[in-house]
């Protein structure tokens, strides 16, 4: 039982789990400075750059794939601020425009492409295969201590759970940078902060966590995990810190949750398959926010239309 | 009545001017957000220990000069020196009271934690909030009365508790010049006076404040300087010398009813 659950099911939840911290973190800043779309944009463009790594290395290897994802998300900015200044059109437009057309120049690539000898798929770039992450070399909690057996973990998990330590760090680093340029870009300035640095290092590393998180789990989490937790703790409280504290917590428990109840859910009500634990993920992250926009104690609030 | 000296002609500095002594001096200002300059060939010096006024109608360049001085709207030209040093190194010395209008009131934070993003320099990236930072972020909350508050949501403030809050903040900064972007804007009575009399004690204190100033009728009696502006310059100085009624008529272009103006002016005359 316990070799099963090590073996079969840790795996995907310290991935899920880490995918949805390393989403949440940099998402409560997007939210706050109505940035939130930026995560949905760089999650769809991540499809077409890891075509075009893919197309361009030949194989499916994880490095070609990762850096045209980067390279696509950066793409992506710079198109949205381009057509935001260009086109002079609002920023929410501007991300709309590039994201959908980045993603159905994705699809088609792929279409016309060679892929279907490998496992690249619209369906795998929405929903992952947080599944399919299993750690064949484990016999029981002992694996854990066995360096052997510790090589054989998927590689989805060191990727993942490197990037979520680096956005860790960066956020403990920049939080009062961050906080005070989120709230007042203007003071910011006249104190001498680099606003346009922190507001650009902010994109890279949701795009960071956007094409880590993709790598393992799929887009789809990583929409729900840039906006869900954040948006869901700002119902709970009034303070930054506490916002962001709660935000964890709220994507700690999507992740599990979703998890165990994609695994088992269906089976409790009589159906014979398990559904796709990203997708529940997602959903139970929504409930949770809708819960919070009903019961939240800090969701009145002064300066909005009741 | 002194004639009103100009330093530039169409962007061109006339002579060298003597900055020593002036805690802000402007030169050949100009700021563009699009084909036309919302300032244009400023020219502005502020003297240690002044409480200036920045007047004029809306759309003269009023807050665009304040946030070009400080670097937070880039210009097209012009020169500034604060305390007759570069800006980057005086930086440290300015405080900064921005329009209440322009941040988000309901993001999540509290009253205190607002007035300790006055020590944001001091306090970098990773130093520890000590007891005697939260001291003082107190004390700067009771110079603008607003003690009780501390623990407050920004968001549940009145216009004019925000108000106070912001001036807080720059008291926390404690500069030498501080720039105040429309501080009386929808504030009530009782905020006008507690912030006036905070302004006050500063100069007291021999601090320099700069304000863009709506309300006509209290410049005699708030400031010691005047300086009018309506995408160029149109006086500086001394009250008596630079608001008159002559510089208003030509700052407002005629907007304004004479007689009140004239009324307003020999007020602090």
């Amino acid at each position: 039982m316990s070799a099963d659950f090590v073996a079969l099911s840790l795996p995907p939840l310290v991935i899920g789990v880490l995918a949805a911290i390393a989403c949440a973190l940099p998402g409560n800043f997007l939210v706050l400075r109505r940035q939130a779309l930026i995560g949905d944009a760089i999650s769809h463009v991540v499809l077409p750059g890891i075509v075009v790594g893919f197309l361009l290395a030949g194989t499916v290897s994880t490095w070609p794939m990762l850096l045209g994802a980067a390279a696509a998300s950066l793409v992506a900015v710079a198109m949205i601020e381009g057509i935001r200044r260009l086109g002079k059109v609002e920023p929410g437009a501007a991300m709309g425009v590039t994201f959908t057309t980045l993603f159905a120049a994705g699809v088609l690539l792929l279409e016309q492409s060679d892929t279907s000898s490998v496992h690249l798929d619209v369906e795998h770039a929405l929903y992952g295969n947080l599944e399919s992450l299993i750690w064949i070399d484990a016999v029981g909690w002992q694996s854990l201590v066995d360096p052997v057996a510790l090589a054989g973990l998927p590689p989805e998990l060191g990727r993942i759970a490197m990037a979520t330590l680096g956005i860790v760090i960066f956020m403990a680093v920049l939080w009062r940078p961050l906080a005070v340029s989120t709230f007042d870009e203007g003071f910011a300035r006249s104190v001498g902060l680099p606003t346009g640095v922190i507001g650009v290092a902010l994109v890279v590393v949701s795009a960071l966590a956007a094409v880590a998180a993709f790598d393992a789990v799929g887009s789809i989490i990583v929409i729900a995990m840039f906006i869900c937790p954040p948006a869901a703790a700002r119902l709970v409280t009034h303070r930054l810190g506490a916002q962001v504290g709660w935000s964890l917590v709220f994507a700690v428990i999507a992740a599990v949750a979703g998890y165990v109840l994609a695994g088992h859910g269906p089976l409790w009500l009589g159906f014979a398959n398990s559904v796709s634990a990203a997708g529940m993920i997602a959903t139970v992250s929504g409930v949770i926010l809708a819960l919070a926009a009903v019961f939240g104690p800090a969701r009145h609030r002064a300066g909005q239309a009741t | 009545m002194a004639p009103v000296t100009l330093a530039s002609d169409k962007g061109r500095v006339i002579g060298t001017p003597d900055t020593a002594g002036q805690a802000l001096s402007v030169r050949g200002m100009t700021v563009s957000y699009g084909a036309a300059p919302v300032v244009f060939s400023v020219d502005m010096d502020v003297p240690q220990g002044a409480m200036m006024a920045i007047v004029g109608p809306n759309g003269a360049g009023k807050s665009t000069l304040l946030k070009a001085v400080l670097g937070i709207v880039k210009p097209l030209s012009g020169q500034v020196r604060v305390f007759d040093r570069a800006l980057k190194e005086a930086l440290p010395r300015v405080a900064y009271v921005p329009q209440r209008a322009s941040v988000d009131w309901d993001f999540p934070t509290r009253v205190i934690d607002v007035v300790m993003m006055g020590m944001t320099r001091e306090l970098g990236l990773l130093r520890r909030v000590r007891p005697h930072h939260r001291a003082r972020a107190m004390d700067c909350l009771a110079r603008v009365g607003m003690t009780d508050f501390a623990a407050r949501q920004i968001g549940q403030l009145s216009g004019g508790q925000q108000q106070r809050v912001f001036l807080a903040r720059a008291l926390a900064q404690q500069a030498d010049l501080y720039l105040l972007d429309e501080p009386f804007a929808g504030v009530d009575a009782a905020t006008e006076a507690a912030i006036i009399a905070v302004l006050k004690e500063l100069r007291a204190e021999g601090k320099t404040v700069v304000a863009v100033h709506h309300d006509l009728s209290t410049v005699p009696d708030y400031f010691t300087h005047a300086f009018l502006i309506n995408r160029s310059r149109i006086a500086q100085g001394p009250v008596a010398e630079a608001f008159t009624p002559e510089t208003l008529d030509r700052a407002y272009g005629g907007r304004l009813a004479t007689a009140p103006v004239a009324q307003m002016a020999d007020t602090g005359a």
